[in-house]
């Protein structure tokens, strides 16, 4: 892993909603914070902390009321050149991408994006095959139209959508709201192999510790509107009490090892995923 | 839901504000009326007067009330031209070409120009110091004689009240599908007229479904509690007139009596 480049920096930054306004609402204040390239990031907090708010700066969606934000060490407002190359580097998958559904078909709805591009058609074909094949939507739904597909396989096409761009920033804003534990699942190792496939930089938003705790290197916590904790799962999963106030909960499998020791078993480790607690517990019961 | 200003509701604190809606929609209604009743300059002093107290007192930024404007400039140009240079009579007060100025088409278009910003000041005073749900509550209440008329005015504000309720949430929606869709490359801004119409496609579409998709499940979940438009419902918030009300009431009367008194003396 690459860190000498940060792919996402920012440093003090805030934001206000409708400024100078009587609608005026502080959305995020004294943001500072640093993706490495090639780093998978969970982003975590209660509904209304600002995740969504954050991301949209993230690809200049948004420009921030106060401090910086850089990618791949540009500032990305500078001009309007850098900020078209900033949507094509930073994919930014919406919650319910699913909605922004809008073509006759799959395939056209797919190559939405990198038609936006330029890019010759040799080359949106090729995406767009590459896109849906990572995703899991076989060549015979291509000619369907998106809105006759499930829920999850809809938004999968969605997510096919923003990786036809081929960014090498992947953000997805609670990709598995709503969606049933298999959907949930499909869609959460996917994510995980296009990270490991294709070595990019992947921010997953979600409001859920355990998705969070299973895939990501690094955990940033927001609560309303500020930077609660950054760092690795086990720091921030450490006190599980802190999360607990601003609305959060730590995996189940942590909190009973936590509960465990409080109640005086001498039961070493903090597991985050039901697989790390029983292989935890177990070599526990071999001692 | 993040609060966004559905049509031009102003929110504050003044007496103004907390009038009674169905009284300040009879009294925007009953000022415009008079309106048309003014014929001398000394009733247009009175009637603006009146609304400067109105928005004086109501803490609106001027600004705000200004902004009314825009949406009739064209109008109101229209309106001032048309009166100054195809109305003969009086004097002549200049001519350029084939245009020739008279006195009375001068005066004509002042009144006209006065009479029509009068007409936004007021009708934007109502809106910006109402909350749209009070304004839909007043206009039932003002319907409700109709009724006997066969008039639907409990539906007719349930329309409105519904089409209020999902204006915020449309736009936001649309604010939503417009990131979505320039998160993938699309361009809103630039590119002549039939470029900019295609390039809305990938909004309308979705927010359409999405409108519908709405649509549906509102009708589901009040069919489901059993709403029937035409059964006697209560208010959850009753109107009352109090003291403040009848104070304003006797301001605006005198106010009123003196723009007819300018039409007679
Ligand atoms: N377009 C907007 N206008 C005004 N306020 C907004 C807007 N979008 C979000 N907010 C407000 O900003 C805060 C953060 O919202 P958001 O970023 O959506 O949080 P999250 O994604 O963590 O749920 C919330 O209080 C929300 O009401
Ligand atoms: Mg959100």
């Amino acid at each position: 892993m690459q860190h000498q480049t940060a792919a996402i920096e920012c440093v003090g930054l805030g934001h206000t909603y409708s400024p100078g306004t009587p609608f005026a609402k502080a959305a995020l204040s004294n943001i500072t914070l640093n993706v490495g390239a090639g780093e998978f990031v969970g982003l975590i907090g209660h509904t209304g902390s600002g995740k969504s708010t954050l991301i949209q700066h993230f690809n200049a969606l948004l420009q921030p009321t106060e401090g910086t934000i850089r990618i791949h060490g540009a500032d990305i407002h500078a001009d309007k050149a850098t900020l078209r190359a900033t949507r094509q580097n930073v994919g930014l998958v919406f919650q319910y991408p699913e909605h922004q559904l809008f073509e006759v078909s799959v395939y056209k709805d797919v190559s939405f994006g990198p038609e936006n591009m330029g890019l010759g058609r040799d080359e949106v074909d090729a995406r767009v095959r590459k896109a849906l094949a990572l995703v899991g939507i076989g060549a015979d739904s291509f000619e369907k139209s998106p809105f006759e597909l499930s829920g999850g396989q809809k938004r999968r096409v969605a997510i096919a959508g923003v990786l036809a761009m081929q960014p090498s920033v992947l953000i997805l804003d609670e990709p598995t709201a709503g969606l049933d534990p298999r959907g949930r699942t499909t869609i959460l190792s996917t994510i995980k192999n296009m990270h490991d496939e294709l070595g990019i930089t992947v921010v997953l938003v979600s409001h859920s510790m355990e998705d969070i705790a299973k895939y990501v290197s690094k955990i940033i916590v927001m609560h309303s509107g500020t930077i609660f904790k950054q760092g690795t799962r086990e720091e921030v999963f450490a006190d599980a009490k802190a999360l607990e106030n601003i609305g959060l909960d730590a995996p189940v499998v942590s909190r009973l090892f936590q509960e465990l020791r409080a109640k005086g078993l001498d039961i070493p480790g903090t597991p985050f995923t039901t697989h790390e607690a029983t292989q935890l517990l177990h070599q526990f019961l071999k001692n | 839901m993040p609060r966004i200003a559905i049509g031009q509701y102003y929110p504050a604190n003044s007496p103004i504000h907390s009038l009674d809606p169905r009284f300040k929609l009879v009294c925007s209604f009953t000022f415009i009326i008079m309106l048309f009743f003014i014929t001398s300059a000394p009733g247009y002093v009175v009637a603006a007067c009146f609304i400067a107290v109105s928005i004086k007192v109501s803490t609106v930024p001027l600004s705000f009330i200004l902004r009314s404007l825009r949406a009739i400039f064209i109008l109101l140009l229209f309106t001032v031209a048309l009166n100054m240079f195809f109305m003969p009579g009086g004097d002549l007060v200049f001519r350029l070409g084939f245009i020739s100025v008279y006195t009375e088409g001068l005066s004509r278009a002042a009144m006209m120009g006065s009479r029509l910003i009068l007409l936004i000041f007021s009708s934007s005073l109502l809106t910006l110091t109402t909350s749209p749900i009070d304004l839909t509550g007043a206009i039932e209440f003002v319907l409700t004689p109709l009724k006997k008329l066969r008039v639907p005015a409990a539906e007719i504000a349930m329309m409105m009240t519904i089409a209020l309720r999902f204006i915020p949430t449309l736009v936001e929606e649309m604010d939503k599908i417009m990131k979505a869709q320039k998160a993938r490359g699309a361009d809103f801004e630039t590119g002549g007229i039939v470029k900019k119409a295609r390039s809305l496609i990938p909004l309308l579409i979705p927010l359409f479904i999405s409108a519908f998709r709405r649509a549906d499940e509102l009708a589901m979940a009040m069919e489901a509690r059993c709403y029937r438009p035409d059964a006697p419902r209560t208010r959850m918030k009753i109107m009352r007139l109090t003291q403040r009300d009848f104070a304003a009431l006797g301001i605006a009367a005198a106010f009123f009596g003196l723009i007819l008194a300018t039409r007679y003396f």
